[in-house]
């Protein structure tokens, strides 16, 4: 095992003779399958990302923290399935017995990430607000709790993921072109857009959406119209913390083996991305950008010939899109009526 | 009101999403029983090794004689992401030196532990103290390549013989270094000898090679597939902390490949070959010393069952003298290069019940040594690499690693 533990300055790194090169045979030939993943990742992606676009439409404030809120979940998954005897295997139970645990992951899944999103405001947002903190100090603060969270839980669970959780097996549903989609992939996308289309519906029409959108446009003049702030601040962290719970129980159906310490960190990177790509603070937007994530990632490592292009290419493009509209693509807007 | 409304709109949403998970788990078991292992060679597992007759033991011939300050050393992970790995070496050490001492009453040797938690970067302190402690006359380790390259340079200048049980990366032994010695092959010989396994005894006629991005994966993702040649109908590269596989496992089936090799460690491999499994690929998963742990098991579930590894390390499980007094100190059975600490301790203390006690005599007496050991023998050439070492093919069996006999020297 035995060579590098952790990659070292000490030494070179051997480098294969081939750097880049465009393969479009392979890429012609994947493109449905890379389309298909990179919908379902991006599906993933979209309800984080919409974690953080709503914190930011609300507060002006990355939270940092949402990768952890999503990975609480993720352990809320763990926990509740573990103790329904799901193992390694896919359990050979009846339709409504797979139906039922599901639903009861999730709702603990949601649970659990919504009390880590209130404990989160409550513990490292609220004071700093109630002091008037200058905007500097809650990126940092937000980096510290991101990181105090990863490492109590290195400390309670240690390094290594959690064992495997099969929760189905993916059957093949339809075929596009020779490509076969499975019924995990239609589960996670129409599952996630079906959130995130009722999460639009409920800013847009519900009074407690008028209040969050109030806030976002204006907060001292929503105050001064009635609207609580607290409340709607609180309001906004749950919200975030529902989708990122969702987002635990696909995540985990997907990558059974994704429950550790830090396996919301680069998840909760992407989708961040995402939202900053749509236009951080509009809804549809973070939709928008983690399908784009997604998509873009994999059929630049097929393009290119190997995965270890998917971050390169997925980010480079997040760059070139913010060139050209630093807003995003949709533009940053919870406040106004678009979102 | 509205609220009650989303509320229920998302229930109805998730109950939605479960109904289609719950369809595809019906249907399911038909499926795979029919893709089940289909066109899998069976290699049966083996129930022992061949010790060698004349094997070295610890105990030597119980008139062994030295100063009661004679110390050996073992620097490695004890903690970290790694541990389980010098765990499993470092008792192999502590099994040797409980023997030999209980049958040399005139020699007790002391045993010392050195924490380097398997990273390159806190390698260096612990090393500098094994240097300047002057009782300490011989070390096992480092496990990791990353480490034992970062360290050579210090137990050269001090003149101490150090023996890894575990670091397979070649270029270890080119940098000039006379005090570092290998016990086991290096990935130039796993490489031909995973690949000889791969199209001989599994009979693949496409092998798809897939490496991470470590010195390890590279260089044995090299080594592999300039011998697999024409076999070879495709690859790809992984990075360390990937979790999502999707784009290489569609690559695999289109070229419908009916054998995969990893070339990296477990905490990709795993989740890898789950989801290799789970997109209906049949055919079998291979992977190095780097993936043999019962973490790979744990992590990829009842995918792994699909497994074979390849490893220059021997099955010290099957030597019953071995297995059994290991259990009894350790209560587990053997490691992974468990039996290879074991042995490479006993090389240096063999030397000192021979009167070998100062780091001068010890190194020179490593240098010429030529005996064997329980799990090989050992004769080291000038740059410290073994003559012939074997590479041995484990596989996946009811959720065990289970040893199925040389693949290769």
């Amino acid at each position: 095992m035995i060579s590098e533990v952790i990659p070292t300055l000490l030494h070179s790194v051997p480098v294969d003779d081939t750097w880049i090169t465009f393969d479009v045979n392979s890429f012609t030939q994947n493109f449905w399958s890379s389309t298909f993943d990179g919908l379902t990742f991006g599906a993933i992606y979209a309800l984080v990302a919409l974690g953080y676009t709503l914190v930011y439409g609300v507060l002006n404030l990355i939270n940092f923290a949402h990768s952890e809120v999503f990975i609480t979940g993720c352990y809320g998954v763990f926990f509740t399935l573990s103790a329904l005897n799901f193992g390694p295997s896919a359990p050979r139970l009846g339709f409504w017995a797979i139906v039922g645990n599901l639903v009861l992951a999730l709702v603990v899944a949601i649970i659990a990430s919504a009390l880590m999103a209130v404990i989160v405001e409550r513990v490292a947002y609220k004071p700093l607000r109630q002091r008037k903190a200058p905007r500097l100090a809650f990126l940092i603060t937000a980096i510290g709790v991101s990181f105090a969270i990863q490492y109590t839980i290195y400390w309670w669970r240690g390094p290594s993921p959690e064992a495997a959780l099969t929760m189905f097996r993916p059957l093949a549903i339809f075929d596009v072109f020779g490509t076969i989609v499975d019924s995990q992939q239609v589960v996670i996308v129409v599952a996630a857009i079906i959130l995130m289309i009722a999460t639009d519906q409920f800013i847009r029409r519900s009074r407690t959406g008028r209040g969050i959108r109030a806030v976002a446009q204006d907060p001292d003049t929503a105050t001064l119209m009635g609207v609580n702030k607290e409340k709607i601040i609180v309001t906004t962290f749950i919200i975030g913390g529902i989708l990122a719970g969702a987002a635990a129980l696909f995540y985990v159906m997907k990558i059974p083996s994704g429950v550790q310490y830090n396996g919301g960190f680069i998840l909760g990177v992407k989708a961040f991305a995402a939202a900053v790509l749509g236009g951080i603070g509009n809804v549809r937007g973070a939709l928008l950008g983690g399908l784009l994530i997604g998509l873009i990632g994999n059929y630049g490592q097929v393009l290119l010939g190997s995965s270890q292009w998917t971050d390169v290419v997925a980010f480079v493009v997040l760059v070139l899109v913010l060139i050209v509209r630093p807003e995003g693509v949709l533009g940053s807007s919870l406040g106004k009526s678009k979102a | 009101m509205y609220r009650k409304k989303v509320i229920s709109a998302i229930a109805a949403a998730a109950t939605l999403g479960m109904l289609v998970a719950g369809c595809a788990n019906q249907t399911a078991p038909s499926g795979t029983e029919t893709s089940g292992a289909g066109g899998r060679i069976n290699i049966p597992a083996i129930s022992k090794v061949d010790v060698p007759a004349g094997a070295v033991l610890p105990a030597g011939d119980g008139k062994g004689t030295c100063p009661s300050t004679t110390t050996l050393a073992y620097a490695g992970a004890e903690t970290g992401p790694n541990a389980q790995l010098g765990i499993n070496i470092f008792n192999g050490i502590q099994l040797a030196i409980n023997q030999h001492n209980a049958a040399n009453p005139g020699c007790q040797v002391q045993f010392k532990k050195f924490d380097t938690e398997g990273d390159p970067n806190k390698a260096t302190g612990p090393v500098t103290q094994i240097v300047s402690e002057p009782d300490i006359i011989g070390v096992v380790g480092l496990p990791f390549s990353g480490e034992s390259k970062a360290t050579g340079n210090i137990f050269e200048q001090k003149g101490l013989v150090h023996i890894t049980p575990s670091a397979t990366n070649p270029s270890l032994t080119k940098n000039g270094w006379t005090t570092f010695f290998r016990a086991l092959g290096n990935d130039a010989v796993q490489g031909p000898a995973a690949a000889k396994f791969l199209t001989d005894k599994l009979q693949a006629k496409k092998v798809y090679l897939v490496q991470d991005d470590s010195d390890y994966g590279i260089g044995l993702g090299t080594t592999t597939s300039a011998a697999l040649g024409s076999a070879m109908v495709g690859s790809d590269k992984v990075v360390t902390g990937q979790k999502d596989f999707s784009a290489v496992i569609s690559k695999i089936m289109n070229a419908k490949a009916d054998t995969v090799y990893y070339a990296g460690y477990y905490a990709e491999g795993a989740p890898f070959d789950q989801q290799l499994v789970a997109k209906g690929f049949t055919g079998s998963f291979v992977g190095p010393d780097g993936v043999k742990d019962d973490q790979f098991i744990k992590l990829a579930g009842d995918a792994s069952s699909n497994s074979y590894f390849t490893c220059p390390c021997i099955p010290g499980e099957l030597i019953p003298s071995f297995e059994t007094e290991y259990k009894k100190l350790a209560n587990a059975e053997p490691g992974t290069y468990s039996i290879e600490g074991y042995d490479a301790v006993t090389v240096l203390l063999s030397g000192i019940d021979k009167g070998k006690q100062s780091r001068a005599d010890l190194l020179s007496w490593v240098k010429s040594y030529d005996a064997d050991g329980l799990s090989k023998h050992y004769k080291w050439d000038s740059t410290g690499e073994l003559a012939t070492p074997d590479v041995y093919g484990y596989k996946v069996e009811s959720g065990k690693i289970v040893p199925i006999g040389v693949i290769g020297k």
